[in-house]
């Protein structure tokens, strides 16, 4: 019998004991404390507080334990809990010139002004299972030397570099008190405006992003980029009271920035220059903010005159199927009874089979 | 949200119904241009809920704007009131709004459905809300949002009745059994959400208001009471309902929408109502249907009837 859909409350009641006795597990083993994820399962916690849209490394760390690690239903549950948080005020913007560097490279230049930081990457780890972490007694604490010398304090963004020059576009801010458009409050709209698309991209799967921008550099939209700047670090967050009517520090973030440089062959209106992809994340996520930046630039193929021909620069396609709460929750819903549908195309196709029939034993007939 | 809030008690952790109140005033006005406008798709900010996308996040926030301490929710999903989502919405309305719950669409003051419109007739005052995963009758014809949008403004329907004649052309009728759209108050053509064309015709001059939330297409839209709505047919070709040989196996009914369920794995299979409670209350008033007394079709009858006293020992 089809119980598993009319089963009720029990059943309800009891998948939901059966599900906190796995994320448990074997009882023998030492339960993981929201603690030593956030601290050791920090990658994991960063892509869920950006997918997420909250910088709270500890509720990100809960969700990723009541999630059992699976960080799409880590990041719904996070999504969710942010739904009944009340707005206080709206941030500054964020100066990443300013930032406290952990780590920034340019594969622009070879030397570049506060210099190459590789800081923590497993870019140049050769990817060899490292046995030595499945050792029961634990790797004791590994310590890296520090610098002989401080970091630069100011390190500019290389794009500005260029900018000097002209030879890539500028950078506007926009301007004074123009509202910023918030996807967490209002409905997707279209055509969409840069900071609507950031939005989206930064909350959207970090998969379906990086397979995206990957399609960019296949030739599905090819725009020959080149990463001007990958930065990781902290930055101040300030907001403005109403009260008081100047700017306050309420804390710091950690964020990775990306700016990607992108060659543009000039139209009838703008002369050959750079142009730019922009991506930003929490935490450290550089796979995602370098898919993002390239995927901001593809989208950006209206407002440069260039003809959207391919996946990545087709808007309505990209900013509607990003998000994996929204997605997940769709394909999932297929699990959710459809038998008053499916009863409906059962007869269907009893009668077009029946008119199948007379119509073969009519020709028959004949 | 005083005296007679104070009398329903809810999990306070939470605002009454869940969401805060600015976000239910932003759908209240959603709702209320839906309603001066039949039929058209109105955009609103959705929230994200703590239940899936596709799963009833736009029913729950349009229920969640309209509901009060005072009312009596029903919710079904494929017309019956203990379906697992069903289930766990009315579960979530108890603990977020300590409403009271019925199973009785007599009853309730608000509905909140999932693919069926129950097959009693509904009254002035109650509030039918139906749970939409694409509110948008034209996505199959074309996939951008930026043009379905300039086809509605035109009310340019061409399209869609091309697609109508190609299934008459192809199978002498038209092959479209749920989802099956209508034309509201003469304007704007609509997706009934996927209810079976069986439930088309409730919706015309129904005398309740009828509210229809699409969480994650973020588009809130009504039929207010008394209001036409056609579904779409050609003179030669006009548009008919469902019929089955069978009557109901357990209450009898000739006239409800019936389910096919499955007895066992050598064919044998029963129809019956999809609409538990018009079924349980008909069988309560002496109607019998013809397997009615089967041992079978009996322990399926029970596995739904006791639905709502399990509910009650698990909460």
């Amino acid at each position: 019998m089809y119980v598993a859909v009319k089963g009720g409350e029990r059943a309800i009641l009891n998948s939901h004991k059966l599900i906190a006795e796995t994320r448990r597990g074997d009882g023998q083993v030492p339960e993981l404390s929201v603690r030593q994820i956030g601290e050791q399962l920090g990658l994991a916690v960063d892509r869920v507080m950006t997918e997420g849209s909250v910088y709270d490394r500890e509720l990100a760390a809960l969700a990723i334990k009541q999630a059992q690690g699976d960080l799409v239903e880590a990041i719904f549950l996070l999504r969710a809990y942010r739904t009944t948080l009340p707005r206080f005020a709206v941030s500054e913007p964020i100066d990443t010139a300013t930032m406290l560097v952990q780590r920034r490279v340019s594969a622009a230049y070879k030397d570049i002004p506060g210099g190459q930081v590789l800081g923590p990457t497993y870019d140049y780890t050769h990817r060899l299972l490292d046995f030595a972490l499945a050792a029961e007694e634990g790797v004791g604490l590994p310590e890296a030397p520090e610098a002989e010398a401080p970091l630069d304090e100011g390190m500019p963004h290389v794009a500005d570099i260029l900018d000097h020059e002209g030879l890539i576009e500028e950078e506007r801010p926009d301007s004074e008190g123009a509202e910023v458009f918030d996807l967490t409050r209002e409905p997707m709209s279209f055509p969409a405006g840069r900071d609507q698309r950031l939005q989206n991209l930064a909350r959207g799967d970090e998969g379906f992003v990086l397979a995206l921008g990957y399609s960019t550099q296949r030739g599905y939209g090819g725009n020959h980029p080149f990463a001007g700047e990958i930065r990781m670090g902290e930055v101040s967050v300030e907001i403005v009271p109403e009260e008081l009517g100047f700017a306050i520090d309420i804390g710091d973030v950690v964020v990775s920035e990306c700016q990607m440089i992108n060659q543009f062959e000039g139209s009838k209106e703008k002369p050959p220059q750079f142009t730019r992809g922009y991506g930003l994340s929490f935490g450290h996520n550089e796979r995602k903010v370098m898919a993002m930046a390239l995927v901001d630039r593809a989208l950006r193929a209206r407002e440069m005159g260039e003809t959207a021909m391919y996946p990545a620069q087709d808007e309505e396609f990209v900013l509607y199927h990003a998000d994996n709460v929204e997605a997940a929750g769709f394909v999932s819903h297929l699990k959710l009874p459809h038998y008053v549908d499916f009863q409906a195309e059962l007869n269907l196709i009893r009668k077009l089979r029946q008119e199948h029939q007379d119509r073969l034993e009519k020709e028959a007939a004949e | 949200m005083n005296a007679v809030a104070k009398k329903a008690s809810w999990d306070e952790a939470y605002n009454f119904a869940y969401l805060d109140e600015q976000t239910k005033r932003m759908i209240r006005r959603a709702l209320l241009k839906a309603v001066a406008i039949p039929g058209y798709q109105v955009p609103f900010g959705g929230r994200e809920m703590p239940l899936a996308y596709g799963w009833g996040t736009g029913g729950m926030q349009v229920t969640a704007s309209v509901i009060g301490p005072s009312d009596t929710l029903k919710v079904i999903d494929q017309g019956a009131d203990d379906t697992t989502n069903a289930v766990s919405i009315r579960r979530f309305f108890k603990r977020v709004a300590g409403v009271a719950t019925t199973e009785a669409t007599e009853e309730a003051s608000v509905i909140q459905t999932r693919h069926r419109i129950p097959e009693k007739p509904l009254k002035e005052g109650q509030v039918l809300v139906y749970q939409v995963p694409q509110p948008e009758p034209l996505r199959k014809l074309e996939p951008r949002e930026t043009e379905t949008r300039k086809m509605h403004g035109y009310a340019e329907y061409g399209l869609m009745h091309v697609r109508l004649y190609e299934d008459i052309s192809r199978f002498g009728h038209i092959a479209t059994t749920y989802s099956y759209p209508v034309m509201v108050n003469g304007r704007y053509v609509m997706s009934p959400s996927p209810i079976p064309k069986f439930d088309n015709p409730k919706m015309e001059n129904n005398k309740a208001i009828q509210l229809f939330g699409a969480g994650r297409e973020k588009r809130i839209y009504a039929i207010p009471p008394y209001t036409r709505v056609k579904s779409l047919d050609f003179d030669d070709h006009p548009f008919e309902v469902q019929r089955w040989p069978q009557a109901c196996a357990l209450c009898g009914a000739r006239n409800s929408y019936l389910d096919e369920v499955v007895l066992d794995d050598k064919g044998g299979r029963m129809f019956v109502c999809s609409d538990t409670h018009f079924c349980a209350d008909r069988q309560e008033k002496g109607h019998r249907g013809p397997m009615a007394a089967d041992p079978a079709a009996r322990a399926f009858a029970r596995s739904s009837e006791t639905s709502e006293q399990k509910e009650d020992d698990g909460r």
